[in-house]
Parts: C-alpha cells; sequence; structure tokens
C-alpha cells in the first residue's frame, strides 16, 4: 500500500505530508505533522474534540480523509493566537475559567472562533446550539458560554 | 484501500463501473467514516465527489432546484432561494448532526446511506423530490422513495450514483416542514421524524399534501392515507387529530435502544400535527 | 520563631485565597499546546490494539497467537500468559483478570489478546489473525436478576463471611450501618412509605480516551507515560502485576483530560508494559471512545428499597433501605458507600441500611464522583418528597425539620462536627429561584447530597529558587485547576504574590507516595501539605534571617513575605524579604525548602441542596431543564471559579444521569450503546446557566478551613431532577433514566 502524497496549507503554511488512504486528517495532522492540538475523543463526529476548518468551514477532522486535505486551507488550534496575542476567545477562555480539564478546549475555541465569524453577535441559545456538537463533561457549560458570549461582545466593540 | 478524486461525473462512474471490489462513494463523508471507523466497513477504494464542481452546486431547474451530490447542509442552509422554497428540507437537512458535520454531510449521502431514521429522508419524499441516478447506462430519475430498500440498502445498481437531488418547483400557498424527535435538544438519531408538505388555497382549504414518516418502519414512509387528512380541510383541529391517527396506524416501528414500540406509534402523530401547524403557517393559512 | 504551627482552621483575613487568578496551565490549554495521554511519542515506538471479548460470557478454551505474530510489522502478541499469576492479594489479581482476561471472558469487551506493531494498521490486522477457541456461557447483567437463584454464576466461592448462606454465589458483601429501632420509629409515623428505585449503570464520560507510553527495558527499569487520577497508584499497580519493585518504575502523569473517577485504576498501562518489556520498544496505546464505554469503569446500577415514616408536621420517625448494586465482573461496587451516605443529611432516631454487593457480567466498575451516593440520594430524597408533598408540607421544610447538625450522630456512626447542610438548606429558601413562579407543565424539585470527602497520604516540596520564586511540587494530577489552587495557597502562607509561586505535578520519582486525586481530597490534602510545606519554609527563612541579623530564631517573625524581628528585644533590623533571604541562601546553609507528609484524617463532610425548575412535555415526555441552582458548602472556596466549576459541573453529570444516559444492554449481553451518538451526555443545547451559592462554613480540620467539593455536586441531582419531573408530570417517576419514552409511558398511566 503506498502512501499519498498532500500538498495542503496548515494555518497559512504551505505543508505536505505522506498519509494513508483510509487515514483521517486528524491522524495525519497529530501522528504526521505532530499538531496535536486537535484531540481525538469519539472518532466519531460526536464530541467535536478534533474541530478544524477547512476552508473556512468548521469541520470534525476525525470525519474527513486526510487525502480530502489535498490543495485546502486547514485551520487549527495552534493557529489561533497570532504570535504571543491570544485570540480574545482563548484570554476569555482563561478568564472565564471556561476550561476544567481543558480536553474539549481546543475543539470548542476553533468551533466558537467560527460562530463569531459567522454571527458575531449570537444569541446564548444561538451559542448553544452551534456549539451543540462540542462535548465538555467537566464544566456544565456554563462559564463556557459565558465566556463566549464576552469574546463575542469584546469583538464586536473592538470592531 | 485506493482513494479517488475524479473531477467529472463521467469519470466518478466509470472508476465506480469499473472497480472491482467494495467501492464507497464519499460525499461528506460523515456516515461512511464513521462506519470505517467503527470496522462496519473496509472499503478498497473510495471515491470522493467532492472535487466534481457540478457537484457542489446547487442550480435552478425546471422551477425547482437541484442540489448536487457533494452540496453540504450548511450550504444549503446558507442558499436564500433554496431556503425560501423548501424551508422544510433545508431545516431536516440541517439537524443532521453538529455544526461540525453541517459543514460535510449531504443530502445525497443522507440518502444512500439509507437509515430508516435519516433526517433529510422524510422531508425530500414528502417535497416530491427525486434523485438523478447516473450509470454506466445513462442518466435515470428515481423518486427519492424508491432509492432506500431498507436499513442500509438502496436501488441503486452496481456502477450507479445519485449525482443531484432535484426538488421539482414551489407553487404559491405552499410550504413544508420537518420535526423529529430526539432526546436531547441535538446530536441524536430521530426516534421519529415527519415531514408535511401542503399547498392551500386562496381559502386556506388545503389542495395538496404529501406526508412521510422516519424511524418507524425499514424505510422511510410515504403516508397517503395521512395526505388524505389534511386534503380538503382547512387543517383544522379535526384534520389535524385525523391526519396524526393516520401517521400512527402507519407508524410500524420497533422497540430498540432510541425507543419504543408504543412510544414512536404516540410521537408520529404528535409530530405530524406540529410539523402540519408549522407547514400551514408557512403557506400563508391562518393560525 | 513566633509561627502558628496548628493544623486546625484559624480565622483569618486572606489576601491571595478567594480570588479569581488565571490558572497556571490557561494558556498551555487554550493554544493547544497541553499534552495529554495520546500526545506523547516515543522514537522506535509501537503501536498497540486490544482484542475484546464479543461475549457477555464465555470460558476461553485457547488463544492462538501465531498467524499474529507472523504477520510483517508486529513485534509482540501478549496474553495472560504473558503475566505472572498473582496468589497474594484478591484486589489487584483482579485488576489483572480485568486488564487482561484469564480463564474466562467476563464481559463484552473484556480484553483478550493485545498486539504491538508497527502501525496501527498493521495492528488491527493483526487482531483478527488471533484465535480465540471461546466456550459461551450463560451471562447476566441486571442486578436483581443476579441475584435470583439460578441466576449465572460468574464466580464461585468469592463472597465474605458477611453473605448469608443460600444466597447467589453473585452476591459477594453484605453490609449494615444505622441505629435505632425502625419497626418502633415507624410505628409512630402518620404515614409510611415503601417504594423501590432503579438507577441504570452510567459511565463517567471524561473527553479523553485512556492512553499511555510505556518504554521498559531489558535492565528491568520502565517508565510510563500516562492519563491517570493517579501515578503513584498506577506505579504500585503495576509494578505489582509486573512484579517489579516500585522504584524501577516511573510514572509521569501527563495532562488529564477528565476522570471523574474513572481513571483511579489501570486498564490499559500493564498491558502496554508487558508489550514493551516483550519487545525492548517504547509501546503505545489508546483506547477508542467505545473501548472507553464497553470496557473501563462505570459506576454500578442499582436498585433501592426505601421504607420510610413521617409524622403528619414532617418529622421522620424511621428509615431504612435496602441497596442492591451491580459493580461489574468483579467484587467492589460502591454499594457501601451508598449504605453509608443515603440517609447521612438527617438526624434520625432510628436507620438502618443494608446493602448487598452483586457481581455480573459487566465491566468492572470505577469510582464515579462520590461513588454511590448519588443512587441512594435519589432514593431517599425521592421518598421524602413524596412524603412530604403527600401531607402538603414544604419539602425545604421538612428537610431543615430533619437536617442533621453539629452534634448530630450520623447514620453510618461518627457524630458530626460543624457542617453545612442547614445553611445550604436556609440559603435555599431565602433564594429568589425558590419563589420564582412556575407555568403550566413545569415542576420544581429540590434534594439534599452529601459527601465524606477524604484526606489520603500526600507529600509535597515546596523550593525556594535562588531569585526567589517558589515553585510547588505536588503529586497528584491536576483535573479541575488545583495547581491555581496550590499556588495561591502556597503564596497566601508566604505572604506573596501569586505570580511568584508556579505548581508542578511531579513525577513518582520525586516524591514519596501520593494518593489518587480522588474523595475530593486534592484542595484539602494537598493544600493542608502544600501550607504545611510553605510554614516549613518559612521557618527555615526565619531561621536564615536570625543568621544574617546574629539574634535568636524565635526572635524573628514572617510577615507580608518578609522576616521581622519579632520585638523590639529582637533589635532593629530591617525586614528581609523572600527575595533577600534567597538571594544569600547560599551563605547561610544551602538551599531553602520546605515539605511535608500526611495522612491528613480532618476531611470535612460536605453536604449541598439542589434546586431545579423542569417542564415535561405532555405529548412527548421530553423533559426540559428551565432553571437550575446549587447550594453548596465548600469551607473556604480558594478559587471560587473552579469550586462553582465543580458545581455546575457535577450538577450537570446528574442531570444526564436523571434524563437520558444509561447502559443498555441487549439479550445477549452486549452494550448497544457504545459511543457518544448513544450514550447521551448532555450538550451544550440542553441546558440553562447553572446557578450558585457557594456557602462557606470552615472545615476544622483545615488550616484555611476547606473542605472538598469535587464530588458532592452529583449527589443531589438524580433526585432534585426527579422530584422536579414528579411535580411537572403530576406522575412519581421511580426509575432513572427518565427518558421520553419512560415519561410518557408514566404520563399515559396517569
Amino acid at each position: 500500500m503506498s502512501k499519498i502524497h498532500i500538498t495542503t496549507s496548515v494555518n497559512g503554511d504551505p505543508t505536505e505530508f505522506l498519509c494513508e488512504a483510509d487515514e483521517t486528517l486528524l491522524d495525519a495532522l497529530r501522528d504526521r505533522l505532530g499538531m496535536t492540538g486537535a484531540k481525538e475523543g469519539c472518532g466519531t463526529g460526536d464530541c467535536g474534540a478534533c474541530s478544524v476548518t477547512v476552508d473556512g468551514r468548521l469541520v470534525c477532522s476525525c470525519l474527513m480523509l486526510g487525502a480530502e486535505a489535498e490543495g485546502r486551507e486547514i485551520g487549527t488550534i495552534e493557529g489561533m493566537a497570532e504570535g504571543d496575542q491570544l485570540h480574545p476567545l482563548q484570554r476569555k477562555f482563561i478568564e472565564h475559567a471556561a476550561l476544567q480539564c481543558g480536553i474539549c478546549t481546543p475543539g470548542l475555541l476553533v468551533a466558537a472562533k467560527s460562530l463569531l465569524e459567522k454571527h458575531p453577535d449570537p444569541t446564548e441559545e444561538e451559542a448553544r446550539y452551534w456549539l451543540a456538537g462540542n462535548l465538555c463533561r467537566c464544566t456544565g457549560y456554563d462559564k463556557i458560554i459565558r465566556a463566549v458570549m464576552d469574546a463575542a461582545q469584546e469583538m464586536r466593540e473592538a470592531s | 484501500m485506493q482513494y479517488l478524486a475524479p473531477t467529472t461525473v463521467e469519470e466518478a462512474v466509470s472508476a465506480l463501473a469499473a472497480h472491482s471490489g467494495d467501492c464507497r462513494l464519499l460525499a461528506g463523508g460523515t456516515d461512511l467514516l464513521v462506519r470505517m471507523r467503527s470496522d462496519m466497513a473496509d472499503p478498497d477504494a473510495v471515491i470522493d465527489l467532492k472535487r466534481i464542481d457540478a457537484l457542489r452546486q446547487i442550480n435552478p431547474e425546471d422551477g425547482g432546484w437541484r442540489v448536487g451530490a457533494a452540496v453540504s447542509g450548511a450550504e444549503m442552509g446558507e442558499h436564500e432561494g433554496l431556503v425560501a422554497d423548501w424551508p422544510g428540507v433545508v431545516e431536516a437537512t440541517n439537524l443532521i448532526g453538529s455544526t461540525q458535520v453541517q459543514g460535510r454531510c449531504t443530502m445525497a449521502g443522507n440518502l444512500c446511506n439509507a437509515s430508516p431514521a435519516a433526517d433529510s429522508v422524510p422531508a425530500m419524499v414528502a417535497a416530491g423530490a427525486v434523485a438523478r441516478v447516473v450509470g454506466p447506462d445513462g442518466t435515470r430519475v428515481v423518486p427519492v422513495e424508491e432509492i432506500p430498500t431498507g436499513p442500509g440498502t438502496t436501488s441503486l445498481a452496481k456502477g450507479e450514483l445519485i449525482d443531484a437531488i432535484i426538488l421539482p418547483e414551489r407553487g404559491a400557498r405552499s410550504s413544508d416542514a420537518y420535526l423529529r424527535f430526539i432526546p436531547r435538544t441535538e446530536m441524536d438519531i430521530a426516534v421519529v421524524g415527519c415531514a408535511v408538505s401542503l399547498t392551500l388555497d386562496e381559502d386556506g382549504t388545503c389542495t395538496a399534501a404529501r406526508v412521510s414518516l422516519g424511524a418507524v418502519a425499514p424505510t422511510v414512509l410515504l403516508v397517503p392515507e395521512a395526505a388524505d387528512a389534511l386534503i380538503g380541510t382547512k387543517v383544522d383541529d379535526t384534520a389535524l387529530d385525523a391526519l396524526a391517527a393516520a401517521c400512527s396506524a402507519a407508524a410500524k416501528p420497533i422497540d430498540d435502544k432510541r425507543g419504543t414500540v408504543d412510544f414512536r406509534v404516540h410521537v408520529a402523530g404528535v409530530l405530524a400535527k406540529r410539523a402540519a401547524k408549522i407547514a400551514k403557517k408557512r403557506a400563508g393559512g391562518a393560525a | 520563631m513566633a509561627l502558628d504551627d496548628k493544623q486546625q482552621y484559624q480565622t483569618r483575613q486572606f489576601k491571595v485565597v478567594g480570588t479569581r487568578v488565571k490558572r497556571p496551565d490557561g494558556v498551555d490549554k487554550v493554544t493547544g499546546k497541553a499534552r495529554f495521554g495520546a500526545d506523547m511519542s516515543a522514537p522506535g515506538m509501537l503501536i498497540a490494539h486490544v482484542l475484546r471479548s464479543p461475549h457477555a460470557h464465555a470460558r476461553i478454551k485457547s488463544i492462538d497467537t501465531s498467524a499474529a505474530e507472523a504477520l510483517p510489522g508486529v513485534h509482540g502478541v501478549v496474553t495472560r500468559a504473558d503475566f505472572s499469576e498473582i496468589t497474594d492479594d484478591d484486589f489487584t489479581a483482579d485488576i489483572l483478570d480485568n486488564c487482561m482476561a484469564g480463564d474466562k471472558a467476563l464481559y463484552d469487551g473484556h480484553a483478550v489478546a493485545a498486539v504491538a506493531a508497527n502501525s496501527v494498521a498493521v495492528a488491527k490486522r493483526a487482531l483478527k489473525l488471533i484465535k480465540v477457541d471461546y466456550e459461551v456461557l450463560p451471562h447476566v447483567t441486571d442486578v436483581d436478576a443476579a441475584m435470583e437463584d439460578g441466576a449465572p454464576v460468574l464466580h464461585d466461592g468469592r463472597a465474605n463471611e458477611t453473605v448469608p448462606e443460600g444466597m447467589s454465589p453473585n452476591v459477594l458483601a453484605r453490609y449494615e450501618f444505622g441505629h435505632g429501632d425502625i419497626e418502633a420509629g415507624l410505628a409512630k409515623a402518620d404515614r409510611v412509605i415503601e417504594r423501590t428505585y432503579k438507577t441504570e449503570a452510567t459511565h463517567q464520560g471524561y473527553i479523553e480516551p485512556h492512553a499511555c507510553l510505556a518504554s521498559m527495558g531489558p535492565d528491568g527499569q520502565a517508565d510510563l507515560w500516562c492519563c491517570t487520577q493517579g501515578h503513584y497508584m498506577v506505579r504500585n499497580t503495576c509494578a505489582a502485576i509486573m512484579g517489579m519493585e516500585q522504584g524501577q518504575l516511573r510514572v509521569t502523569a501527563s495532562e488529564i483530560g477528565g476522570g471523574f473517577g474513572g481513571k483511579t485504576t489501570v486498564f490499559l498501562e500493564p498491558v502496554a508494559l508487558a508489550l514493551s518489556r516483550k519487545t525492548s520498544r517504547p509501546v503505545k496505546m489508546v483506547m477508542s471512545r467505545s473501548e472507553v464505554l464497553r470496557a473501563t469503569g462505570p459506576t454500578a446500577s442499582s436498585s433501592i428499597d426505601v421504607r420510610i415514616g413521617m409524622t403528619k408536621d414532617g418529622q421522620i420517625t424511621a428509615a431504612f433501605a435496602e441497596l442492591r448494586y451491580q459493580g461489574g465482573a468483579y467484587p467492589g461496587s460502591p454499594v457501601e458507600f451508598g449504605s453509608m451516605s443515603a440517609f447521612a443529611p438527617y438526624d434520625l432516631e432510628n436507620v438502618k441500611t443494608v446493602g448487598w454487593d452483586v457481581v455480573t457480567n459487566r465491566p468492572k466498575q470505577a469510582a464515579y464522583r462520590a461513588p454511590g451516593a448519588p443512587m441512594a440520594a435519589y432514593a431517599v430524597e425521592s421518598a421524602i418528597d413524596e412524603l412530604a408533598k403527600g401531607f402538603g408540607l414544604d419539602p425545604l421544610a421538612v428537610r431543615l425539620k430533619n437536617a442533621a447538625r453539629e452534634g448530630t450522630k450520623a447514620s453510618y456512626g461518627p457524630t458530626f462536627p460543624a457542617i453545612g447542610l442547614e445553611a445550604t438548606l436556609r440559603a435555599a429558601k431565602d433564594h429568589p429561584h425558590w419563589a420564582a413562579p412556575l407555568g403550566e407543565n413545569q415542576g420544581r424539585g429540590v434534594a439534599c447530597g452529601f459527601w465524606f470527602n477524604f484526606g489520603g497520604d500526600t507529600c509535597v516540596t515546596l523550593n525556594i529558587t535562588p531569585d526567589g520564586t517558589v515553585t510547588v511540587s505536588e503529586g497528584n494530577p491536576d483535573i479541575g485547576g488545583s495547581r491555581a489552587s496550590m499556588s495561591m495557597m502556597a503564596a497566601e502562607e508566604l505572604g506573596i504574590p501569586y505570580e511568584q509561586v508556579r505548581t508542578i505535578v511531579a513525577d513518582t520519582g520525586s516524591l514519596g507516595q501520593n494518593e489518587v486525586t480522588d474523595g475530593s481530597r486534592v484542595t484539602f490534602a494537598v493544600g493542608l501539605a502544600t501550607i504545611e510545606s510553605a510554614r516549613a519554609a518559612k521557618r527555615e527563612m526565619c531561621k536564615r534571617a536570625a543568621m544574617v541579623w546574629g539574634i535568636e530564631e524565635d526572635a524573628v517573625k514572617w510577615e507580608d513575605g518578609a522576616a521581622h524581628p519579632a520585638g523590639e528585644n529582637a533589635g532593629k533590623h530591617p525586614p528581609m524579604t523572600l527575595k533577600e533571604i534567597a538571594a544569600v541562601a547560599s551563605n547561610t546553609g544551602g538551599p531553602i525548602a520546605g515539605h511535608h507528609e500526611a495522612n491528613p484524617e480532618g476531611a470535612g463532610v460536605s453536604f449541598a441542596t439542589h434546586m431545579v425548575d423542569t417542564e415535561v412535555d405532555p405529548e412527548t415526555g421530553a423533559v426540559k431543564i428551565l432553571r437550575y441552582t446549587v447550594f453548596q458548602d465548600a469551607g473556604k472556596a480558594v478559587h471560587p471559579d473552579y469550586v462553582e466549576g465543580q458545581f455546575q459541573g457535577g450538577a450537570v453529570q446528574g442531570i444526564g444521569w436523571a434524563l437520558n444516559e444509561e447502559y443498555i444492554y441487549g439479550d445477549d449481553g452486549i452494550l448497544q450503546n457504545a459511543g457518544f451518538l448513544d450514550y447521551r451526555i448532555p450538550v451544550a443545547s440542553d441546558l440553562p446557566m447553572i446557578d450558585t451559592v457557594i456557602l462557606e462554613i470552615p472545615n476544622p480540620g483545615h488550616p484555611y478551613g476547606v473542605r472538598g467539593v469535587g464530588e458532592t455536586s452529583i449527589v443531589p441531582p438524580l433526585a432534585a431532577v426527579a422530584n422536579s419531573v414528579s411535580e411537572a408530570a403530576g406522575v412519581r417517576l421511580t426509575q432513572l433514566p427518565m427518558s421520553p419514552p419512560k415519561v410518557l409511558s408514566a404520563l399515559h398511566s396517569k
């Protein structure tokens, strides 16, 4: 079985990797590229811990083949901060104690960023439904939703 | 496993027809990759349809809409014309999985996965949608309800694929709605699903209707008796009760980890009433 | 030295404790840098996967691994034959048997072999080449069915001396607690109710599957990286299983992606070590979600009979409960804790509980947040609610009337010191939530809960660096912000800014024994040891200052982060700050450190009252959580954000348990919902904000008054939700989960 050569972009960096045909994008990111920020919580698209964006669209990287990344633009948690400047969502997650164990945090942040790009002024209900595919078992979601809403407000005021 | 990414439908069809082993189509992949991961599928080849531009488009066709097989749920939700004409079909497709899954899942894939609980299928059936099937022997058009033949099986022949779902022209004072019951508010498979599509005349009398149920039989059901309960009425409480009774009578579910027979039979009627009210309101009917 | 050395609580003004500082691991966790169990690799690493039993109960007649071993890329296969039998320690022998089946597979998913290969694909292919000859045996998964005569038997001769003769061999232990005379008490009641309640097994549902990376050399030394709640436990257990000396195995805890008790034992770790020993290569193992659900440690399912008598003014005259818990295929269900905690919130003259520990063909249970207590509280609090409402009494008033207080002899034996139950009930009664109006099909439920909390072996070292910053080394994986809490307590005690302290979780080679992160013990016990370490360092720093000043040690006192002369007679010396003392440490006797080793006994018990509003859809049985408020005693909230987080997280796990989470076994004994699709934990859109009220009734056994807060929060919600739903539905439900089909069926039976 020969591997497939993929040329893609990850967080704006031109990136190449070799992967098996049946390998997921998540496995390619983690095992081929050493980008372990996206997590596998379920492998079946039910937990959202592996969330990334592909050409700006939020997806579960466990439900996509690595080979499909050819020519696409992949965005991961590793690309969210700009240098030492945390994204407002990242700052608000820390300020609001929106993480306990932190395993769901990368996926939630990627998903929340995607929410605010599309809906800069979401209602609490919209935020909860947008993030329904990101399971968190520690927090009961309360502080996560507060952090997202607060970040949204700060970003609106800044823009 | 081989990964193929054709750029035309013809290439995809010939690759599919030529392959001797277990060859699967990947539209959104949100079912296929789960199956592969769960060792329920171990294909020899996967043909990715998303590199075929024509399959990624939503185009007007004969007054209705042709939705390419690789169009994602999220893209459907962002298409104003489609949402205006077929809000029920779009909301049904948008109920599949999470926001993340919406970025990938497709109506055609949902249909070909042939789950009796597929959310978009009852809505397509109620809409009178047809699937455009392309194969080695040419193209044919098949009513959506004739695609699944049982859980996980379809009527597609070897080498055939669905390249688009075609939704018919939506007339005046017509609309549709889809509701499903799930234990949580998101992320579950439908325990019961129900779609209602109807047309009212100027007096608010229902002149045409199609009602479809999901997750209550081996395949999604089109329930003509339920439609009959609405046609000729003002979709009033009496008609809605008759609709509910017809849906409950048509439901032939099983007990499983997601629900019981009694529950599904009862809730099929409840959802039908609620969906009919929404469709009626969307069609401009009096509350 | 004029320091107050008492470990007992002393009133004080806090500067750092009680504030909401940023956690030290925050940036790593929001940027994806934090390394969890599956995020580690090693050069030359192999990947291992486990072959699992497809049968609920089967004799393993033979295992043929030859074809798998012959597959190119496969480096090693292990089965039970690769482990020495453990004959002198049933507890560890059961853990080994659970990690790798011996002569029988005891549940669907039980490990029977494992393969290490140079890729995932090869490992998975090799698993298919292993031939296991099973003799399928009859199985039982329900607790009541397992106790019946003639039920399929898992083990013979495992029952202990507490079990009366004539019971099913599946009943392994009996527990009894209480005092007074039940029948005499019941005779004084105006009404006695008898009810049976059932709860299904639930899983902790941590989002991070188990993962580890083991490396063992031919010299017998080994290193292990894993996600666990206790790497010292992992070391000790694995060493026992592997026949190693504990000192030869160094375990490093990764960041841990949730545990809730489920990571207080081992599953993969001994297997990875055995494969590494066999292949002389590092071996990595990561579970799939389906493996997590099938073959780790969900909590018990239960069946509980309750008999309670009450007078018409709400006085409980007697209370009895018989609890039957199945804890999977091995002894050790949490029925003892259930029996002890069931009536702990109440001051009862006549009380008795009897508990039965039962085995079934299900995975070996592990701890789940307040193990055993939520089910017991569900039964008891449901019955009390029904009695109170039957008399038309306010359910909070009835609980207040019977509430345990300081001096109450608890149903499980001890007499309570200062406790906070009454404070939580009064706070609930005074809260606007209690007075808020309810709409149609809505109900409000309340329930109380109790947890013991725990101390346990603890070892902390606090080092003063040459530049005067402080590092705290502790041995407990940080599962919810404990590094922040330790830094805060160290900063508080030393009188320095929080930012001057950094806390790390040290590997097993760096500290003495540390009990697992469990029993809500870390903020209490590790906090106490951190404070004592800081005090030891302060004593040493006072000594160094005394040396510099040329005065007696006890003429120096520590205040606001500096040594000061204790009084006029000590001479006029300008204070020496921590940094100044650190700078001259080398010339005054060498490095400065404080350390503390303890097994503290004073973990204060904790109580909570929960209040929840629900709405029931009368046509579908769907339940919506409208409003939720947690009232809990934290003793002292070191970091209020993380205390609130524990309250909220526990409440929501309880909501899941009450409404939709359950292990569903088919008639074939196979788990039907081994994934997050059908094992339905709450999602964000299911919930409202979870309001919290922190009460602070100081724990006399901790210098700052801290009580554990992690577990109590999951005890009341099952009953609180059940009481709310029962009111909204107008019919009492007595089985969990209250999934829509069950609620609808109850509505139809009205």
